[in-house]
C-alpha cells in the first residue's frame, strides 16, 4: 500500500499515547484529581489514529464527548489538554471547557462535543466553507452509533451530499449509547448502510485494525479533497470501559467483553510491526517509555498549574468589536 | 431620501454589506430564487450567484449548523430562519453550540453569525407561525438578540450585526415589512445595544418592542389630546439592553410601562421591569405595569387573534392606571 515505517511508527506512537493518556486519566480521575466526567476512549484507538493520519493540519476535525482520541490524533498537546481536564488555566480552553469541550482552532479541531449529533453540521459548514473559499481542506465528522440515529445526523448527511461537501463522516459504532444496544434502538446491521440513503459511498470498516482504518480513510479523503463528496466510514470497535468513568457497564456480557480485548488495536498492530521488523521489542519499550515520560511530564504542569483567576469566570462570553 | 419598507431595508443592508465582504453568504429556505418568503433577499441570487445565496433543503438543524460551523472556519453568515416558532427544531445549534463555543474554547472560537427570523402575530398565520419570542433568545448568553420597529433602524442594525463578530439574533415582525419610511441611500450602522428615544415626553415612560413601538406612538398622541405626555423608548437591541437610556427615562417620568407582543408571563418586560424596580426603584412613583399578550397560545380566528394582541386601548388604559387617572 505504500506507508513509509515513519508513518507506522506514527501511527503506533500515537495509538500508545492516546491508550496511557487515557488510563492516566482513568487512574487520576479515579483518585479524584480531575473534575466532572470523563469518556474514555480506550479500544477505540486505531480509528482516530487511521483517520488523522491522512489529514493535514488544515484540514478540519468534529469530535464527540469521547474525543481525547481525536485531539491527540490531530496534534493535540497533551499537556494543554490534562492541564484542561483539571481546569486550569494553562489548558486548551483556560479551564472554561473541560473534557467535552476541548479545541484548538489553529489546528482544526472544532470542539468536543457534548451533545450528541452536535458535531455533524459544524463539519458540514467547515466544508462547505472549504469550498466556498475555494481552498482544498476536508472536514472529518466523528460520530457514534448513538449520535447516528440523532436528526441533525441526517440533516448533516443529508446537505454534504445535496451541496457536495467535502466531508467525511466517520462513524465509530462501538455497539453501545451508554447502555442502549445498537440492536435495540436501530433496525440496519451496518450504519454504512445508511450512506445509500443519501446517495454518499458507505464503507464497513474494521476498526481495530489501523492500516484497514488508514485505507478507507486515505480514498475517502482524497475522493473529498478533489471535489468527489462525502463518504460515509463506519468502523466497527468496541469501548473497553464504561460509557463514563464510574460506569460499571453491567448492560454489556463479560463474554463479548473479553471476545473484543483479544482484538485490542495496539496489540495487533504491535505484533504485525514486530513480524514486518519495523519494531523491535526494544525500540517498543523504548517508545513506550518516552510516552511514560512525556505523560509524567503533562500530568506535573496540569498539577502545578493555577486555578483560572475568578474574573475569569465572566469574561469571554462575547467577541470584543475590532 | 428615499422611501422604502421594511423588507425593502432589509434588502439593501444584504445587497451592501455583500457588496463590501466576500465572506458573507446568505443561506435559508427559499431565500435564493424565490426571493424569501417575506422578499427580504428579493433578487440577491440573480447578483451575487449562488454560492453566495443558497436555497437550502427545509434542515433548520443543518441551516443554523453549518453557519456555525462556516463562521468557526472564517466565513460570515447570514440566513434566514422563515419563521421565528421554527427555532425549536434547530435550538441546540444555536445556544449549545453557536453561543457558547467562545466560552467553552476559553475566547479562541468567533463566530460571527446572523440568525434573521419573521416573527409576530396579526396575519391569521395560527400559533406555530405567529409567535414573539425574544425573551428565549435573551436568556441564552452569548447570543445577541436584535429587534427593529422601522425601516430605517432595520437596516442599520442589520448591517451592524452583520458585521458583530458575534451570533446575533435578528428578529422582524412579519406586519412590519410592508411598513415604509424613509431610508438613507448608502451603507450606515446603528450600533447594538443602544435604545433610542422614539417620542420624548415628561409624565411616562413606555418602553415597546418591534410593532408594538407604533401602537404605543399612536396612543401618546391619543393621551396628548388628553393632557398625558408620553415618552416612547424603543430599545432596538433587547440584548444587551440598554440600560442607561431606558433608566434615564424612567428617572426623568417617574413611570415605567412595557409594552411587548410576547406572552407577559417571564417575557421580555418581566427583565426590563426587574431592571427597572432594582435600579431605579425610588424614582418610581406607581407600580410597573407590562402590557402584553396573555399566557396562551396564539389563537387563528381573527376575533379571537385581535384580543391577544396588544392594543392601543390596553396601553392607555395602562398609562392611565399609572398616572393613577
Amino acid at each position: 500500500m505504500g506507508v513509509t515505517n515513519e508513518k507506522l511508527l506514527d501511527m503506533y506512537r500515537n495509538m500508545v499515547k492516546i491508550r496511557f493518556f487515557e488510563e492516566r486519566v482513568g487512574s487520576l480521575f479515579a483518585a479524584g484529581k480531575i473534575p466532572g466526567f470523563v469518556h474514555l476512549y480506550i479500544g477505540e484507538e486505531a480509528v482516530a489514529t487511521g483517520i488523522c493520519a491522512n489529514l493535514r493540519s488544515t484540514d478540519y476535525i468534529t469530535s464527540t464527548h469521547r474525543g481525547h482520541g481525536h485531539l491527540i490524533s490531530k496534534g493535540g498537546d497533551v499537556r494543554r489538554m490534562m492541564a484542561e481536564l483539571f481546569g486550569r488555566s494553562t489548558g486548551y480552553c483556560k479551564g472554561k471547557g473541560g473534557s467535552m469541550h476541548i479545541a484548538d482552532l489553529d489546528l482544526g479541531i472544532l470542539g468536543a462535543n457534548g451533545i450528541v449529533g452536535g458535531g455533524p453540521p459544524l463539519a458540514a459548514g467547515a466544508a462547505w466553507a472549504a469550498k466556498y473559499q475555494g481552498k482544498d481542506a476536508v472536514a472529518v465528522c466523528f460520530f457514534g452509533d448513538g449520535a447516528s440515529n440523532q436528526g441533525t445526523t441526517h440533516e448533516a448527511m443529508n446537505i454534504a451530499t445535496a451541496w457536495k461537501l467535502p466531508v467525511v463522516f466517520v462513524n465509530e459504532n462501538n455497539l453501545y449509547g451508554i447502555s442502549c444496544a445498537t440492536a435495540d434502538s436501530m433496525c440496519v446491521a451496518d450504519i454504512a448502510d445508511r450512506a445509500g440513503a443519501y446517495d454518499m459511498p458507505g464503507v464497513v470498516v474494521d476498526g481495530n485494525e489501523v492500516l484497514a482504518v488508514y485505507e478507507a480513510a486515505d480514498e475517502a479523503v482524497k475522493m473529498a479533497r478533489q471535489g468527489g463528496g462525502p463518504t460515509l466510514l463506519e468502523c466497527k470497535t468496541y469501548r473497553h470501559r464504561g460509557h463514563f468513568e464510574g460506569d460499571p457497564a453491567t448492560y454489556r456480557s463479560q463474554d463479548e467483553l473479553q471476545e473484543w480485548l483479544d482484538k485490542d488495536p495496539i496489540v495487533r498492530f504491535e505484533a504485525k510491526l514486530l513480524a514486518m521488523e519495523v519494531l523491535t521489542k526494544e525500540k517498543a519499550e523504548a517508545v513506550r517509555s518516552a510516552i511514560e515520560k512525556e505523560l509524567d511530564d503533562a500530568v506535573r504542569f496540569a498539577e502545578e498549574s493555577p486555578f483560572p483567576d475568578p474574573g475569569e469566570l465572566l469574561t469571554d462570553v462575547y467577541t470584543a468589536a475590532a | 431620501m428615499p422611501t422604502l419598507n421594511m423588507a425593502q431595508a432589509l434588502n439593501e443592508a444584504h445587497r451592501l454589506e455583500m457588496e463590501r465582504d466576500p465572506s458573507i453568504y446568505v443561506a435559508g429556505e427559499d431565500v435564493g430564487v424565490f426571493g424569501g418568503a417575506f422578499g427580504v433577499t428579493r433578487g440577491l441570487q440573480r447578483k451575487f450567484g449562488q454560492m453566495r445565496v443558497r436555497d437550502t433543503p427545509i434542515t433548520e438543524s443543518a441551516i443554523i449548523g453549518t453557519a456555525v460551523g462556516a463562521a468557526a472556519a472564517g466565513l460570515r453568515p447570514v440566513v434566514e430562519l422563515m419563521f421565528v416558532d421554527f427555532i425549536g427544531v434547530a435550538l441546540d445549534q444555536l445556544y449549545n453550540q453557536a453561543a457558547k463555543m467562545k466560552y467553552m474554547f476559553g475566547g479562541k472560537a468567533k463566530i460571527p453569525m446572523v440568525l434573521r427570523a419573521a416573527c409576530g402575530a396579526g396575519v391569521g398565520a395560527a400559533a406555530q407561525h405567529s409567535q414573539c419570542l425574544e425573551a428565549l433568545f435573551m436568556h441564552l448568553p452569548g447570543l445577541k438578540v436584535v429587534m427593529p420597529s422601522t425601516p430605517y433602524d432595520a437596516k442599520g442594525l442589520l448591517i451592524a450585526s452583520i458585521r458583530d463578530d458575534n451570533p446575533v439574533v435578528f428578529l422582524e415582525h412579519k406586519v412590519l415589512y410592508g411598513m415604509t419610511g424613509e431610508v438613507p441611500e448608502g451603507a450606515y450602522t446603528i450600533a447594538l445595544g443602544k435604545a433610542d428615544v422614539k417620542r420624548e415626553g415628561k409624565d411616562v415612560t413606555v418602553v415597546a418592542t418591534a410593532r408594538m413601538v407604533h401602537l404605543a406612538l399612536s396612543a401618546s398622541q391619543k393621551l396628548e389630546a388628553e393632557g398625558i405626555s408620553v415618552e416612547v423608548v424603543d430599545p432596538r437591541t433587547l440584548c444587551p439592553l440598554d440600560e442607561e437610556t431606558l433608566l434615564a427615562s424612567v428617572r426623568k417620568t417617574h413611570r415605567l410601562v412595557i409594552v411587548h407582543e410576547e406572552v407577559k408571563f417571564a417575557g421580555s418586560g418581566a427583565e426590563i421591569a426587574a431592571m427597572a424596580a432594582e435600579k431605579a426603584f425610588d424614582d418610581l412613583d406607581a407600580p410597573i405595569l407590562r402590557v402584553a399578550a396573555p399566557f396562551t397560545p396564539v389563537p387563528f380566528s381573527p376575533t379571537l387573534e385581535r384580543e391577544y394582541i396588544p392594543s392601543e386601548e390596553k396601553i392607555v388604559a395602562a398609562v392611565k392606571a399609572v398616572m393613577g387617572v
